[in-house]
């Protein structure tokens, strides 16, 4: 996602400046200005979106709550889940899901939560948690980091709903405008079969929406204060929406996610981008 | 020849001068008027800039969030809490985790610095060579990688809950932590605790009575199986007449884990372990530079006396080098309180952990809360140091008399 905002922006890919950030301290960071996008697991809420100065500008990907155990307790539900301790990332949105669950379920719970995420794990590993819950994408990265993940499971119960996207400060409304349309042109550049491989061909074609998309014909790229081959810029940097996916956390991945709902909306998804014209 | 009478000086005038303006007289006082105006104005700038800067971004601000609900659970807590609870609540929660792991953290460091500079102040070469290789050891160890090493090498290594050590039944030592019977209070408590606070106070006042006469009348009583009477015959009484004050009720392993009974959470003891083994070993130097620091010829006089030398140390040696010991020991107490904010690594919920980390992300209002975390840390650590201060300044007093 950054690489190809800085694509868009500077023409380079590389140009990106990345500051790995904790749960704790990544909003901070956004507001005092050390990051202009802050691109990582942040689930988009009405409270964030209102109280921190901060705007989100779309979900790159739909995910959800889970949980993970070791496979030797022989649960098979989240709702056997009573009187267990719980390792937990402290800052997310994760701890009051968690919360809510038991609670909702009358179970009771020990919450144990770490400044990070690799101190969770690390606790979950050496057995001072029974669970460890995270959103269903981390878990699966998680498991990996495992001494041997086949030893532990996910379970099936996703208990929230976790969109995360890109967030970026208030008082940039171009700059904003931007980040959320380049997510969008990865998407329709998807729907529109517009790949890393094929862009330099599709370039020749006279399809009247190929055309407006590329930038072969009108201007829509200067309108958001980019250059008339902007989305050209994105496919060619990283590619269109679903082979990023792939790449980073899809089956061309060590984590092997599948699409699920984060496959288009035409093809039993739900990702869906406002048409570029 | 008359002597003109000298007119007295205007004392409170000259007084005021001096008090306000220093030496410098009434100059020192625009000094330090212009001064004083002069940081308002910085603090007032910072607070309206501030202000201004989050009210153009449109991040919330003010203190109102405090009556919001949290939200989220916190495995250790003095008072009650649930997730249903304020942020106020969530404060101050953390907070007495913080002052607890720092009491007892304190407590702790002074033992084990105290025995510690013992050691290697004794002739004995075994004692004095083990003590001095735990100073090196720990003191040149980072203290944060001392708390990991308690927490996942040493208490991660504890059997899981089911294959818990038990000690006679009623002590479960596993990974979840110390598992130990909790009290439940009885209608006897009450007297108890009535008994017991009278048998003190009845103890106190028969050793003022033989202090006095021992150094007034140079007379020795024995009070020792009075004391003892009060201390616990009073309180035996009571338990006979209105029952026993508590019942203790016996972990059971239930599902994942115990039900019933206390639980001490690892990540406390690893914490508390960390901290007070480390600081520690600081004390530890401070004490043997202190009772150093005592003349020699002291230790000969009390020996020249016929006292015993651990009677020559608790009379005559320690009470001189605490003039040395407490400035420094200050330091190292304010430092133990601050370490313990290193408690976000190993997941125990101090102030830091679960007020200036959870809350901050959960609310976004860093500044007010860091603001308060800050205010906290002050406010605990000007404490420490006015009760020490307290006690060193009792510890010259006696020392002049």
């Amino acid at each position: 996602m950054c690489r190809a905002i800085a694509a868009v922006v500077l023409d380079d890919p590389t140009k990106v400046k990345f500051v790995p950030l904790s749960a704790k301290d990544r909003f901070t960071a956004l507001q005092s200005g050390e990051i202009d996008v802050l691109s990582r697991n942040t689930t988009w809420t009405v409270s964030r979106d209102t109280s921190l100065g901060a705007n989100f500008t779309g979900v790159t990907y739909y995910d959800g709550q889970g949980f993970m155990v070791k496979k030797s307790l022989k649960v098979n539900s989240a709702l056997e889940l009573n009187s267990a301790s719980v390792c937990v990332q402290t800052g997310t949105t994760t701890e009051q899901n968690l919360a809510d669950f038991f609670k909702g379920n009358n179970m009771k719970y020990e919450v144990i939560a770490f400044g990070s995420i690799d101190e969770a794990v690390k606790a979950y590993e050496s057995g001072r948690c029974d669970v460890f819950t995270d959103d269903a994408s981390g878990l699966y990265a998680s498991r990996l980091k495992l001494a041997n993940p086949a030893d532990h499971i996910v379970l099936p119960e996703i208990i929230s709903k976790e969109p995360l996207g890109p967030m970026v400060r208030h008082g940039d409304d171009q700059w904003f405008d931007i980040v959320k349309w380049t997510l969008f042109a990865m998407i329709n550049a998807e729907e529109l079969g517009i790949t890393q491989k094929n862009v330099d061909t599709m370039l020749k074609s006279d399809k009247p929406e190929m055309k407006r998309v590329l930038g072969t014909d009108g201007n829509l790229g200067e309108q958001l204060g980019l250059t008339k081959d902007w989305v050209v810029r994105i496919v060619k940097a990283v590619g269109n929406y679903g082979e990023t996916f792939e790449r980073n956390v899809g089956t061309g991945s060590p984590l092997g996610i599948a699409r699920g709902v984060n496959n288009l909306w035409n093809k039993g998804g739900i990702q869906y981008a406002p048409p570029i014209r | 020849m008359s002597i003109a009478p000298r007119k007295p000086p205007l004392q409170f005038a000259l007084r005021l001068k001096r008090a306000l303006g220093g030496k410098a007289g009434w100059n020192g006082l625009a000094a330090q008027i212009a001064f004083a105006a002069i940081l308002a104005w910085i603090a007032y700038e910072i607070v309206a800039n501030a202000r201004t800067n989050l009210e153009t971004q449109h991040i919330a601000s003010g203190f109102g969030f405090l009556n919001y609900n949290a939200g989220f659970d916190v495995n250790q807590s003095l008072i009650a809490y649930n997730n249903s609870d304020t942020y106020w609540r969530v404060f101050f929660v953390g907070l007495l985790n913080t002052i607890l792991v720092s009491v007892i953290g304190i407590v702790l460091a002074t033992v084990i610095g105290f025995i510690v500079a013992l050691c290697r102040l004794s002739p004995n070469l075994l004692l004095s060579r083990i003590g001095g290789i735990y100073v090196e050891i720990v003191r040149n160890l980072p203290v944060l990688f001392q708390i990991l090493f308690w927490y996942l090498a040493v208490l991660a290594a504890l059997p899981a809950p089911r294959q818990s050590i038990s000690i006679f039944n009623t002590f479960f030592l596993n990974n979840r932590g110390l598992v130990v019977p909790q009290p439940v209070t009885e209608p006897g408590l009450y007297p108890f605790v009535a008994a017991l606070a009278v048998g003190i106070i009845l103890a106190l006042g028969l050793r003022h009575y033989a202090r006095r006469a021992l150094f007034q009348r140079g007379q020795m009583i024995r009070i020792w199986p009075y004391v003892l009477g009060c201390l616990v015959g009073l309180p035996l009484v009571s338990m006979l007449v209105f029952g026993e004050p508590l019942k203790f009720e016996l972990p059971q392993l239930k599902g994942f884990n115990f039900a019933g009974g206390a639980r001490i959470i690892p990540e406390f003891v690893a914490l508390t372990v960390a901290l007070s083994t480390y600081t520690g070993a600081f004390i530890a130097e401070i004490v043997r530079a202190g009772v150093m620091s005592v003349h020699r010829g002291q230790m000969e006089a009390g020996s020249s006396l016929g006292l015993s030398r651990a009677a020559t140390l608790r009379l005559i040696v320690v009470p001189q080098a605490m003039r040395v010991i407490v400035p420094p020991l200050t330091s190292q107490y304010l430092n133990l309180t601050k370490n313990s904010s290193l408690a976000v690594a190993i997941g125990y919920p101090d102030l830091v952990s679960v007020f200036a980390g959870t809350a901050v992300s959960q609310t976004g209002q860093a500044i007010e809360i860091i603001a308060m975390t800050m205010g906290v840390y002050l406010l605990l650590s000007l404490t420490t140091s006015a009760l020490m201060s307290v006690y060193g300044w009792r510890i010259n007093r006696s020392m002049a008399a």
